[in-house]
């Protein structure tokens, strides 16, 4: 079971500020202005999914496609409001076409946070095939993205990742693997 | 469908009626195809945004802007063809509730642009009744050109999002928009003063 998991809601709360990777997600999110969080909810990203909604900086909200969260993100952007869309990897799946036809050729930095699920203790042979199309398709549309392993490293490539999105007008996709956050592993 | 009492209207038309309408810089999202067509046809604004695909994603773009900018009324022009593929966001939208969104679906119950082939909605669903099931109160069909623009006015000054739908017919859109999204979408910024030119 991750680390993570672990939380229940008052620890999580208290982890926002604390070194814990979703507290250093939350906090880089906070430091370079992007307060319009849309996702579609991944076990992993729970406990940063209930930092994010306790803290009034932010707007916080399920949707019921990654491709629609995209799509608002990216009005956002043009509105002048900074987001970052929440997913799994099979949420990622869905996007080649939003990516090609929308954030790619528009040149709107869309900032991407994918919970991989797929690899390292994988139960489900879908999970870690679908997993495998992934950065094929990054690498097609020559989109920026990192895979975070350590979390000494985590808030340097997302600090850096997301400013080179906005000043570059690129999208960016940061993958966190499970030997960041633990991953999700067989439970009954 | 329960739209024996509307009209069947034209899209360039009522897009016409709608732009004539704008007087305080409204944003205006093209969804793909006819729809951004005919906006582009009605005469380019700088607060128009079109989009070239991403098909069905009108709405959540226009609910980012209307997000991003609580003060500016934010219509979102959408094909039932493309609603269809984005149902969900209906909801999403009934929960963020933000009361300078207004949606309009023009609706002929055809793939027009790719050789009129019906929708899998066509005969069998009414799009007004799934936006107020998605949990859109203030959604209703156009009875006419007269009705659509009272309902535009009336979703000018509403308290919650709005959802307009229009029966039209199955002419193809008026004009091409011009195929530069780099532009599209720097313009579009421009046109809410979010940048200035260089």
């Amino acid at each position: 079971m991750a680390i993570a998991e672990q939380h229940n809601s008052t620890q999580a709360a208290q982890a926002s500020s604390d070194n814990s990777w979703h507290g250093i997600v939350l906090q880089t999110l906070k430091r370079n202005e992007i307060s319009l969080i849309p996702y579609v909810p991944d076990r992993v990203l729970t406990p940063l999914i209930k930092n994010l909604h306790a803290d009034p900086f932010f707007t916080t909200f399920a949707t019921a496609r990654e491709e629609e969260a995209v799509g608002i993100v990216s009005g956002a952007w043009m509105g002048g409001r900074r987001g970052a869309v929440l997913m799994q990897t099979s949420g990622f799946a869905t996007l080649a076409n939003v990516l090609a036809s929308l954030a790619v050729p528009y040149q709107i930095p869309l900032i991407m946070f994918v919970s991989e699920r797929g690899t390292l203790g994988e139960f489900n042979y879908g999970q870690s095939l679908v997993c495998r199309t992934m950065r094929p398709v990054l690498d097609s549309l020559a989109l920026e993205h990192h895979t975070i392993t350590r979390l000494d490293e985590l808030e340097f490539i997302a600090d850096r990742s997301i400013k080179q999105a906005v000043t570059t007008q690129a999208p960016v996709a940061l993958i966190l693997n499970p030997l960041l956050t633990g991953g999700k592993v067989f439970d009954k | 469908m329960n739209t024996s009492n509307t009209k069947v209207m034209n899209r360039f038309d009522v897009t016409s009626r709608l732009i004539a309408k704008l007087k305080h810089e409204e944003a205006v999202i093209g969804g793909i195809g006819n729809t951004n067509f005919d906006l582009w046809a009605a005469g380019h604004r700088p607060q128009n945004f079109y989009m070239l695909g991403s098909m069905g994603l009108a709405f959540p773009i226009a609910l980012g802007v209307a997000l991003a900018q609580p003060d500016r009324r934010v219509f979102a022009l959408e094909g039932d063809g493309s609603l269809l593929m984005q149902l969900g966001a209906l909801s999403t939208i009934a929960t963020l509730k933000p009361k300078n969104l207004i949606m309009i679906v023009m609706d002929n119950g055809i793939y027009q642009i790719t050789g009129a082939q019906p929708t899998p909605a066509a005969h069998v669903a009414d799009l007004v009744a799934i936006a107020a099931g998605s949990g859109l109160a203030n959604s209703a069909w156009a009875a006419d050109e007269e009705d659509f623009e009272r309902l535009v006015d009336e979703a000018m000054s509403a308290s919650e999002p709005s959802l307009i739908a229009v029966r039209i017919d199955d002419k193809p859109g008026v004009g091409t928009t011009r195929r530069d999204p780099v532009q599209i979408r720097e313009r579009f910024m421009h046109g809410l003063g979010v940048r200035e030119p260089l």
